[in-house]
């Protein structure tokens, strides 16, 4: 058996994957269900239910998917560009500190001169957090892959030190959190006494910038080509080093997105637990979405509504809630295999 | 305390041989894998799935052996998986591992939920004890640190100088070097390097696991969420530190190993009232990046590392 | 060699077809082998030789047909069997582990793998009785990835003869050799064959054709389409039944050089793992000249090729365009100073191949031409895309088809057409017709004599000596890094550039002299 290539794929055959993925990591969870005792026809309904159905759910679905657009967004640049960024967890918390220690009343600014401060020192912190292993790579070859996912665990650790001494909240009753931020640091709802904030709004225009910058710019083109074929591309003339750091810092910055706009929009404030795992399921999402960024917005909406479904599943039904990073992970895989029938056949020989 | 005390104490050795044992196993699985021309990053996910595996087998009545053995079996499981997708289909072995990873840990808690419902701590099991080496561990220094181990540590030691062995000393082991190093070569030679890579994978996939459930089975005696916390991506970077050879990765496992339990003792000592805890808990991880940046500039990666095999490609 | 008429066949191939997608690589081929026999396999590049000999050796599997060794039919896609039936192949990409010593290469997958232990004794005794039968000398303990080409391919041979293989199949072996070091291959081969071996010895090269061969098979699109005992054929038969068509190398009227455009003058550049640099190297390249350079591949050809594009720097020496020295060199200053580039590697160096046709198209442009402040003109990209395949006439269903998509002719077409809209003031053709139809080659020539005529200095790298002669001006040739001084059109023969191509007359002896 081996694999012959597709000459040139069919636009339904090209979107086969996502819906195969899906398809697949429901059989899976289907029969962990049943393991668990649960009846899968059961837990799928409540995890719909659970995600979609009240406004409450709904609104709890959109917030969650707001962190993994960013890092969803921040994966699918660096991936495209075949710079293996595993360290969207870390790029996170960088921005999320920068919020943290500018939106306490550091900076005593009017909103509208604050909030775009402190966004864009936030994604300079975490551009700069995966510029340090994009350099080792570009420089000396070090696999990018092992230094960021050091990286998230060095970074917890140096966060878990801030929020246990300079940026503990003397408020905090002992607990390691950090002070909240003034009001002019937070960023608004979107409608009054609806909870989203207006994160929501700047993943999506995040999203379509991302789209426009791969589709209509020269770094977009030239991202895609070293991607593609480094080779290639510094044959051509393409500053093949250069592109691969700006791709860093793209990717960085916008990880940290997902922290300035958790604690500034949702939380107020920065514990060790913003994130529940969003930099590594921002692998998933930008898979599933095939690295295009306006698929990302609909990948993290899918991959949100799993999250917050399967909470509300577990806690009607005796089935844990990992269900969902289950369904998730099996469907990354699935993913995977699935763009490769679409490039391939299998030829028996 | 000071540091040259901490570091002519018996205790402290033996202590640094005991944080070694899983990075031992683990590191040896890694290197089985990428001698044969694979990256495998499942490793963290795969010592999550051993480290429970073993643990709730022995719970449920197995000897802590037949625990040993269903942790191997569950990695080699793993292993089957990620060699499916990184070697006859070719697949970008960094996505694979990463998806690898975050299934065994998902599928792990989840039926650690399924099994354990509603327990708010983990139940205990009665772990390895140290096993005295008779004269040897009479030896001044070196006796009490290397001979007054648990069976598994013993284990982790032996299977080194196993793998040492069957790579350079085996028709088989050959065959793996020689798929990690020039596929093209080995299925001139009529071998096939699917069987070869596949083979490597499940069998290295296993020995991580392995050194899951030494955290579990020997080292502490109950199984948590986060107690394997980044040590199968310091195994990757020991694999590279030890530039692909298991004595020079032994090594590196016990140097790494040493740090750590020094690390440990320097929280207790006037060093560690100043300098916050988060600092040394950081080392391990800086160490390896450390050891990365190192040893880049040598070029002795296996040159088919991460190049996937396809007969009949044109 | 001959006298052997009712000699035993030893190898049969039958009606043999094998497909590519749309390409058919072989169709309908059969013919014989007998014992002590050598048969050429002759043919152009993408004649389907060496797929057909993928499909005997087991490594592709073939459509239709089947192959018999010593009366037993072999099953299909098993390189084991074929093995194990005594046919060794020695490929034309070598096919070693660098990194393993020659014994290990030579044993790996001789001994079964459940054994527990490595003989290795054994191995190296019987390796060294064989390397004195056949007189082929190579360390057993050195690492492959230290050896020189010849030696590796010693060792390639070893491997067959150490299984005891009866029927050798050779690729193209000469290809990477010089002249002397091809003379001891075919030393080794009649040893072989005397001992009473069989050999398949493919290759385009008719002088070797002739010298070696028994009888020889002419593959043509995949087709047989003749056999012939080499006695009763000649190089003027074989040369018509392989090349379908003439070449018809464009008229290359003799102009006065103009100025030049490029001086190298003791130019030395590192050189990349095996691949030599260049050593004190001197080369003008004047306007409306092509320049050929000459030699046996892996001279240092890459490494010129390499500076000139852009991708190398000279470690010394001087090194200038337009009577300006060169500093801080890359691909983008060389397209700034007007040299256009056609890529020895057109499917990886010279095209991205899930690009389309206008993304390839401005590749090399898009920053200066088809932007502004850095947003992309696409339109106008289209448009360059649209213009290219109407001018130099690329086959394709469009500007937005994959390049990918493409037959080597019309890729190549397209970089033709990418290099030439720049109007470049030197051109780097690197093995510029490598593996295309004879349509396809005598466009490129044609396109290359007239950007000659329009005052180009051309500077055309390849290993094809004929096609060197027929198109050059002036004549350099290269070896282990050093360049001989040029040659003016027809001051040279063949056989003569030949003899610098094995190192001989070069001023100063070589560092990397061969130990062979």
């Amino acid at each position: 058996m081996r694999l012959e290539p597709i000459a040139d794929p069919s636009l339904a055959r090209r979107l086969l994957p996502p819906v195969l993925a899906i398809a697949g990591s429901f059989l899976v969870a289907s029969l962990l269900a049943l393991i668990a005792g649960g009846n899968p026809l059961a837990v799928f309904g409540a995890i719909i239910k659970g995600a979609v159905g009240s406004k409450f759910a709904l609104l709890e679905t959109l917030n969650r998917a707001t962190p993994l657009i960013f890092t969803g967004l921040a994966v699918a640049v660096a991936f495209r560009a075949k710079l293996w960024n595993i360290g969207a967890e870390a790029q996170l918390y960088a921005g999320a500190v920068v919020t943290a220690v500018l939106g306490t009343g550091v900076l005593q600014w009017p909103a509208a001169l604050l909030l775009p401060t402190i966004a864009i020192l936030s994604m300079l912190a975490g551009a700069l957090l995966l510029l340090g292993p994009a350099l080792l790579k570009t420089r000396l070859g070090v696999d990018e892959v092992v230094t960021t996912l050091l990286l998230n665990f060095i970074f917890l650790l140096f966060v878990s030190y801030l929020l246990e001494g300079p940026l503990k909240d003397p408020m905090g009753m002992g607990w390691p959190k950090s002070p909240r931020l003034i009001e002019e640091a937070r960023l608004p709802r979107i409608v009054e006494g609806l909870r989203l904030h207006w994160g929501f709004v700047l993943a999506l225009i995040a999203a379509v910038a991302l789209w426009i910058i791969n589709t209509r710019t020269t770094l977009g083109f030239e991202m895609r080509a070293v991607g593609q074929n480094a080779e290639a591309a510094r044959f051509a003339g393409m500053p093949v080093t250069g592109v691969i750091l700006k791709t860093a810092l793209l990717s960085g910055g916008l990880a940290a997105l997902a922290g300035f706009s958790e604690v500034s929009g949702l939380k107020g404030s920065l514990t060790l637990d913003i994130s529940p795992g969003y930099g590594y399921t921002g692998i998933v999402v930008a898979m599933l979405a095939l690295l295009h960024p306006l698929g990302v917005v609909a990948a993290a909406l899918f991959v949100a509504a799993i999250f917050v479904g399967a909470n509300a599943m577990s806690r009607a039904l005796d089935v844990p809630t990992y269900l969902a990073d289950i369904m998730l992970a099996s469907a990354l895989l699935m993913m995977v295999l699935a763009i490769l029938l679409t490039k391939f056949r299998v030829v028996r020989d | 305390m000071d540091i040259f005390e901490i570091l002519t104490s018996a205790a402290f050795w033996a202590a640094a041989i005991r944080i070694a044992s899983p990075l031992i196993f683990a590191t040896m699985g890694e290197l089985i894998c990428e001698r044969a021309g694979v990256l495998n990053l499942g490793i963290e996910g795969i010592m999550v799935a051993g480290a429970f595996a073993g643990w709730i087998a022995v719970w449920a009545g197995l000897p802590l052996w037949g625990g040993v053995a269903v942790a191997f079996v569950t990695g080699m499981a793993f292993g089957l998986l990620h060699g499916i997708f990184s070697v006859p289909f070719g697949l970008s072995q960094h996505v694979v591992g990463i998806g690898v990873t975050l299934l065994a840990t998902s599928l792990t808690f989840y039926t650690y939920r399924v099994v354990l419902p509603e327990v708010s701590s983990p139940p205990k099991i009665t772990a390895f004890q140290p096993v005295e080496i008779p004269l040897l561990s009479k030896i001044p220094l070196i006796g009490p640190a290397l001979f007054n181990q648990t069976p598994l540590t013993y284990a982790a030691f032996i299977l080194v100088g196993l793998v040492a062995l069957v790579l350079y000393r085996t028709p088989l082991g050959l065959a793996v070097r020689a798929a990690g190093e020039s596929p093209s070569a080995v299925a001139a030679q009529g071998l096939s390097v699917t069987a070869i890579r596949m083979g490597a994978v499940i069998v290295g996939s296993g020995f991580m696991a392995v050194g899951g459930a030494f955290l579990t089975l020997s080292a502490f005696d109950s199984f948590f969420f986060d107690m394997v916390n980044g040590r199968g991506w310091i195994c990757i970077a020991l694999v590279v530190f030890g530039v692909w050879k298991p004595g020079k990765a032994l090594l590196g496992a016990i140097l790494f190993a040493a740090f750590d339990a020094l690390q440990i003792r320097l929280q207790q000592t006037t060093i560690g009232a100043v300098v916050p805890y988060q600092l040394f808990l950081m080392l391990p991880y800086i160490l390896s990046i450390l050891a990365l940046v190192l040893m880049s500039r040598r070029a002795e990666v296996p040159a088919a590392l991460m190049v996937p095999f396809n007969k009949g490609e044109r | 060699m001959t006298g052997k008429a009712q000699a035993q066949t030893v190898l049969r191939l039958s009606h043999i077809t094998k497909h590519f997608g749309a390409l058919t690589a072989n169709d309908d081929v059969s013919f014989e082998l007998k014992r002590g026999e050598v048969i050429a396999l002759l043919g152009e590049n993408g004649a389907g030789k060496t797929t057909l000999m993928n499909i005997l050796f087991g490594q592709y599997t073939a459509d239709a047909g089947e192959v018999e060794v010593f009366g037993q039919t072999l099953p299909p896609g098993n390189p084991r069997a074929a093995l194990d039936a005594g046919v060794g192949m020695v490929h034309q990409h070598f096919t070693l582990a660098g990194n393993l010593t020659v014994w290990e290469n030579i044993v790996l997958g001789t001994q079964a793998l459940g054994a527990l232990r490595l003989d290795a004794k054994a191995a190296k005794a019987k390796i060294a009785a064989l390397s004195k039968r056949f007189h082929l000398a190579v360390d057993p303990e050195s690492k492959v990835g230290r050896l020189s080409v010849g030696e590796r391919q010693r060792v390639e041979i070893l491997k067959a003869l150490y299984r005891e293989a009866r029927i050798l199949i050779l690729d193209e072996p000469t290809a990477v050799l010089t002249p002397q070091e091809s003379d001891a291959l075919f030393a080794t081969l009649r040893e072989a064959v005397g001992q009473g071996l069989s050999v398949v010895f493919i290759s385009h090269k008719l002088h070797e054709v002739m010298a070696i061969s028994d009888r020889t098979v002419v593959l043509r699109h995949g087709k047989l389409v003749a056999e012939r005992a080499t006695s009763e054929t000649s190089r003027e038969e074989l040369a018509a039944l392989m090349v379908d068509g003439e070449v018809s190398a464009p008229k290359i009227e003799a102009m006065p050089p103009g100025p030049a455009l490029m001086r190298l003058a003791g130019v030395s550049t590192k050189g990349e793992g095996r691949a030599p640099g260049l050593h004190a190297v001197d080369l003008t390249l004047h306007a409306g000249q092509i320049t050929g350079l000459a030699g046996v591949s892996g001279n240092g050809q890459k490494a010129l090729s390499d500076l000139i594009s852009g991708l190398a720097n000279p470690v010394s020496g001087r090194f200038e365009i337009a009577g300006e020295p060169v500093t801080d060199w890359s691909p983008r200053r060389a397209l700034a100073r007007k040299i256009g580039r056609i890529p020895e590697d057109r499917h990886h160096t010279g095209t991205i191949a899930d690009f389309d046709l206008t993304e390839n198209a401005v590749l090399e442009t898009y920053a200066r031409d088809f932007a502004r402040h850095g947003w992309m003109d696409w339109k106008g990209a289209r448009a360059q895309a649209e213009g290219l395949i109407g001018t130099y006439d690329v086959r394709c269903p469009g500007p937005d088809t994959r390049i990918r998509l493409l037959s080597g002719g019309n890729m190549q077409k397209l970089i033709l057409g990418r290099v030439l809209e720049t109007a470049p003031r030197i051109i780097l053709a690197n093995q510029p017709v490598r593996g295309l139809d004879i349509g396809a080659v005598n466009y490129v020539h044609g396109r290359l004599a007239e950007a000659r005529e329009k005052g180009a200095a051309v500077l055309l790298i390849s290993e094809d000596l004929d096609e060197i002669m027929k198109l050059s001006d002036v004549i350099h040739v290269i070896s282990e890094g050093r360049l001989s001084p040029g040659f003016a059109r027809g001051t040279m023969r063949a056989d003569e550039l030949g003899q610098w191509m094995a190192g001989e007359g070069f001023a100063q002896p070589t560092e990397a002299a061969h130990a062979s």
